[in-house]
């Protein structure tokens, strides 16, 4: 195999093991080694047909392009197998347990799919008459009516696009709502230790500083130091409840009325709502906003890495500082407010074109329907229940990072248990790869050390529960018997063996490019 | 209930072995007063047959673009999607995968990230492409803001044909950032005014092509006015499938792309979920936003992708991220990838040339009815019309959508009598035909 002077091969994969040989084509039985687009195709191939155009481009003189794009196509039948064979390489829900701690991958049901795409809704343009969208916009309103009963709370906004981009809505009213008061000055956020990164990621993107809570030996904030933090510079707490250790914050309602008392807002990171769904409703605890992944709690399906979809719930005192376009009740049936009118003139502004993640809206709509608010209240029960079950079973061999007291829909564990053993929480994680699981979570949150964080979700059986334990727990014996090898080289079993983050990273290689490499492999026939 | 595998024995038996009486006593640490012990006022569960119905019902209230001669444009672009993308997209592996944070089993994801950034970067005609943001709207807001961290200046000048959504969103985001917005008053060509604006304090000069209006704009003058004032020149681009025919923002100067991939494999979806991109000079990497699939080897020296420069992200670097963006717009990006690679060099080509084909048709069709306001234009023209909103609500009882009127995007702009129409491939002679009878006759002429 050539190397590129950086040390990477430039042709593609090949040396899957066959008892210590290789494969002689590079494939790996029904695993197929699968080249790139570019080094498969050509730039005179194409799986479409098309008329021809009945007028040139004469018109555009020389804003025409005078270069090729650099595209390489491929027939209907060799575009299937590209891209089923690499699907092939990709653990899924629908493969097994998914055990990513504050992701909540529960089950994306296929009714979801088939309602999205639906010509009513799939086949809509943003900016129709809206006389002629009644029934998304009487879909929007429903939707908005479900998630504020859900959680307690007088209004919506529905068009933040991702969970971080409701928290920066969420601040963004907040901010606004200061600023309004006259209280500008408050550009302090606080915000525990044990939070997810976007939580500080999202303050300082608004401009605000931020400074850490600590948290108490029992995993929860510390109320005495929230306390003493707060201020007359303060403008919001942002407190995730359930919390990043899978625990209720006993203390909601106090932490919530110290900081209106001290004239701010609470901002709660609802990630993990799916916990609580049907049984709490966080406009009880005294929360000023939140933003609900539909993505977890409502089943919208992850897609490796989005679309998501983040709308926020908003108290009174920050709903008329919600961004457009919102839906009102007008003469001529359900409105979108699109501009920043003279009667709602406190709007902060936009959060993005258009109205939102409306296909993301039909399937969480179709999946709070087909659950009710009594399945809802079930689907809280039983991951909650799940979980616990997970970390009592789990406690006989791994060390749980708060023993005392039932988790809520996650449970977090401590690397404690792999003292002296040689195996990090890095090589247990790829270990359970090769016994066929995702990892959990990993050295999040940042407070317990080599965390190592399971979120089952409501959506597996007992006897997945227990075939995923089963293989846990062996594992950890076999850690704990110094079967060291098993964990430094794994994963062994799957597509790709570890791979060099830090070669990635030194020289970062991000398009392919011609010269990279030459044409697409003919294994056997090349030689 | 349909998606929830415990049986009441598994519940007995579970709670047996945690060690506790019932379920109430997982949930001890929720304060008495917020517990609900009854149910929400909400319908109870329903089966698949009764959402069918009722989602049915409600999809059937509205008119789909395809259901009759349809003009609407102006950021969000019917085409047609080859059938195999969908099936593909809906493959589990892929609709049902969380980002590829464990790269030895996601790799179907990260070499699909990989082709789609190559792509980005080939269509755009820049060195660098990420993979993918939520929109372009959104891409918009975070390239103004990357050029704030490459040239530490606060200001950014957007022009009059940029999408006032574009425009909106960025103010909000971008200013929340700390960074001076000058948004310029739409016009339709609007493109040259930007040149008198820029100053030493310019990071930034946001430029659209194909502009709100259709106008199709040689921006090569405007990159260098902004080079020479030490400003990064942004080019927006709502239509994606213009990439085909036009020349490349890279090819005329420009630092940073962002554009809406919305009409490449991806539905209208009434505004969402679509796909921002951004692609940037290789120089400029390491102050992009949002996620990066880059090439390594893994342990046994084969070629795989990984996420990286993660150093940038919020997850590493907390408040001193770069971005508080934590996802993509993944599976979108994969329809666009299967898409463009079902399309190629020769198809894209082929699907811009006939998109460009219709817009011309639908010019000529309406020039002598209408006076048409873009003098050079890919798949969608302004024309004027007496109070254009008036005029598309006329339409519709002709069963026509027929366009935008400006002021639905921006009422404030004076611009009640322009109305903004696209032409794509999936625009029949006919409907043009019945266009035009239409305006005949509502317009008297």
């Amino acid at each position: 195999m050539s190397m590129s002077s950086v040390g990477r091969p430039t042709q593609p994969n090949v040396g899957a093991s066959i008892g210590g040989h290789a494969s002689l084509t590079g494939g790996r039985g029904l695993l197929q080694d699968e080249p790139l687009l570019f080094e498969l195709g050509g730039w005179d191939k194409t799986g479409v047909d098309f008329d021809a155009a009945e007028h040139d481009a004469s018109d555009l003189g020389d804003l025409v392009r005078s270069r090729p794009i650099g595209l390489s196509g491929l027939s209907e039948p060799e575009t299937m197998r590209h891209y089923v064979r690499l699907s092939q390489k990709n653990h899924a829900i629908d493969l097994a347990l998914y055990p990513l701690g504050s992701c909540t991958m529960k089950h994306n049901p296929r009714l979801n799919e088939k309602m999205a795409r639906l010509s009513g809704f799939a086949d809509l343009h943003p900016l129709q008459p809206m006389s002629t969208t009644q029934g998304a916009l009487e879909l929007m309103d429903r939707l908005a009516h479900w998630l504020k009963t859900l959680t307690g709370m007088p209004a919506v906004a529905l068009t933040p696009k991702a969970g971080a981009h409701g928290e920066l809505c969420g601040l963004l009213c907040i901010r606004a709502a200061h600023e309004a008061a006259g209280h500008g000055h408050r550009r302090r956020v606080l915000v525990p230790t044990s939070a997810h990164g976007t939580n500080p990621a999202t303050a300082a993107f608004v401009g605000y500083s931020v400074q850490e809570i600590a948290q108490t030996a029992d995993g929860r904030v510390d109320l005495s130091d929230l306390a003493a933090k707060l201020g007359p510079d303060v403008a919001a707490i942002m407190v995730t409840n359930p919390n990043t250790c899978g625990l209720f914050e006993r203390d909601v309602i106090e932490i919530a009325r110290l900081t209106h008392e001290a004239g701010a807002y609470f901002y709660c990171d609802g990630a993990n709502f799916n916990a609580i769904v049907g049984r709490v409703r966080p406009g009880d605890l005294g929360v000023d906003a939140m933003h609900i992944n539909l993505h977890k709690t409502f089943s919208t399906p992850h897609g490796g890495g989005g679309p998501g979809a983040g709308p926020v719930v908003l108290s009174k005192a920050l709903a008329p500082f919600a961004p457009a376009p919102w839906i009102v009740h007008g003469s001529q049936g359900l409105e979108l407010v699109e501009e920043t009118k003279a009667e709602a003139a406190q709007a902060f502004g936009r959060m993005c074109a258009f109205q939102g993640q409306m296909g993301m809206f039909v399937r969480a709509y179709a999946y709070m329907r087909s659950h009710g608010s009594d399945g809802l209240r079930q689907v809280a029960e039983d991951a909650v229940l799940n979980a616990n079950y997970v970390k009592a079973v789990l406690s006989a061999q791994m060390t749980p990072a708060f023993p005392d007291g039932p988790c809520m829909h996650e449970a977090l564990f401590s690397d404690a248990w792999l003292d002296d053993t040689g195996v990090t929480t890095l090589d247990f994680a790829k270990a359970m790869i090769d016994e066929g699981f995702h990892p959990m979570t990993m050295y999040f949150p940042l407070v317990v050390h080599g965390a190592m964080l399971i979120e089952p979700t409501e959506t597996e059986s007992k006897r997945e529960l227990d075939r995923f334990c089963g293989a846990l727990l062996a594992l950890a014996k076999a850690a704990k018997a110094g079967d060291v090898d098993r964990f430094k080289g794994a994963p062994y079993l799957a597509p790709m063996r570890r791979l060099d983050e830090t070669l990635a990273a030194r020289k970062p290689k991000l398009t392919w490019r011609p010269d990279d490499s030459t044409v697409a492999p003919t294994p056997l026939a090349a030689e | 209930m349909r998606y929830l595998p415990l049986t009441p024995d598994d519940r007995t038996q579970m709670l047996g072995t945690i060690g506790v009486p019932d379920i109430d006593a997982l949930f001890k640490d929720v304060p008495t007063a917020a517990r609900k012990t009854e149910l929400f006022e909400l319908p109870r569960r329903a089966g698949e047959l009764e959402v069918e119905r009722e989602l049915g019902k409600l999809a059937a209230m509205n008119r789909p673009a395809g259901a009759g001669p349809f003009f609407c444009g102006a950021g969000a672009y019917r085409h047609h999607v080859p059938a195999s993308v969908d099936h593909i997209i809906q493959r589990s592996e892929f609709l049902t995968s969380y980002t590829p944070y464990q790269p030895e089993i996601a790799q179907g994801t990260l070499q699909v990230l990989f082709e789609f950034q190559t792509q980005v970067a080939a269509l755009t005609g820049l060195e660098v492409a990420n993979a993918s943001m939520y929109d372009g709207s959104t891409a918009c807001a975070e390239a103004v803001i990357m050029s704030q961290r490459v040239t530490r200046r606060e200001k950014a000048i957007l022009s009059g044909g940029l999408h006032p959504h574009y425009a909106a969103t960025t103010q909000t985001i971008a200013h929340a950032e700390g960074m001076k917005i000058v948004r310029q008053a739409g016009a339709i060509d609007a493109e040259a005014a930007v040149i008198a604006a820029i100053d030493a304090q310019t990071a930034c000069v946001v430029v659209q092509t194909p502009n709100v209006f259709g106008v199709v704009t040689d921006v090569t003058k405007i990159a260098e006015a902004a080079h020479v004032a030490g400003a990064l020149l942004i080019v927006v681009t709502t239509e994606a499938v213009s990439f085909g025919l036009l020349k490349s923002p890279g090819e005329m100067g420009a630092d940073i792309a962002v554009a809406e991939g919305q009409s490449i494999g991806n539905a209208l979806n009434y505004g969402g979920p679509y796909i921002g991109l951004l692609a940037a000079r290789e120089k400029l990497v390491r102050q992009m936003p949002g996620r990066l699939c880059g090439e390594t080897v893994d342990a046994d020296g084969r070629r795989g992708y990984v996420l990286t420069l993660s150093t940038r992200e919020q997850h590493i670097r907390r408040e001193k991220a770069t971005s508080n963006i934590c996802t993509n717009s993944g599976l979108c990006a994969l329809a666009f990838t299967v898409h463009l690679s079902l399309l190629g060099e020769v198809g894209l080509r082929q699907l811009a040339a006939l998109n460009h084909s219709r817009a011309r048709e639908l010019k000529d069709a309406l020039d002598g009815i209408v006076e048409v306001l873009t003098p050079r234009f890919f798949n969608e023209i302004a024309v004027r019309v007496p109070d254009a909103a008036n005029v598309v609500e006329a339409l519709l009882a002709d069963g026509i959508i027929a366009g935008v009127p400006y002021s639905r995007l921006d009422p404030h702009a004076g611009l009640d009598d322009v109305l903004l129409l696209a032409a794509t491939e999936t625009t029949t002679s006919d409907d043009i035909a019945a266009l035009v009878a239409a305006l005949k006759g509502r317009l008297g002429r």
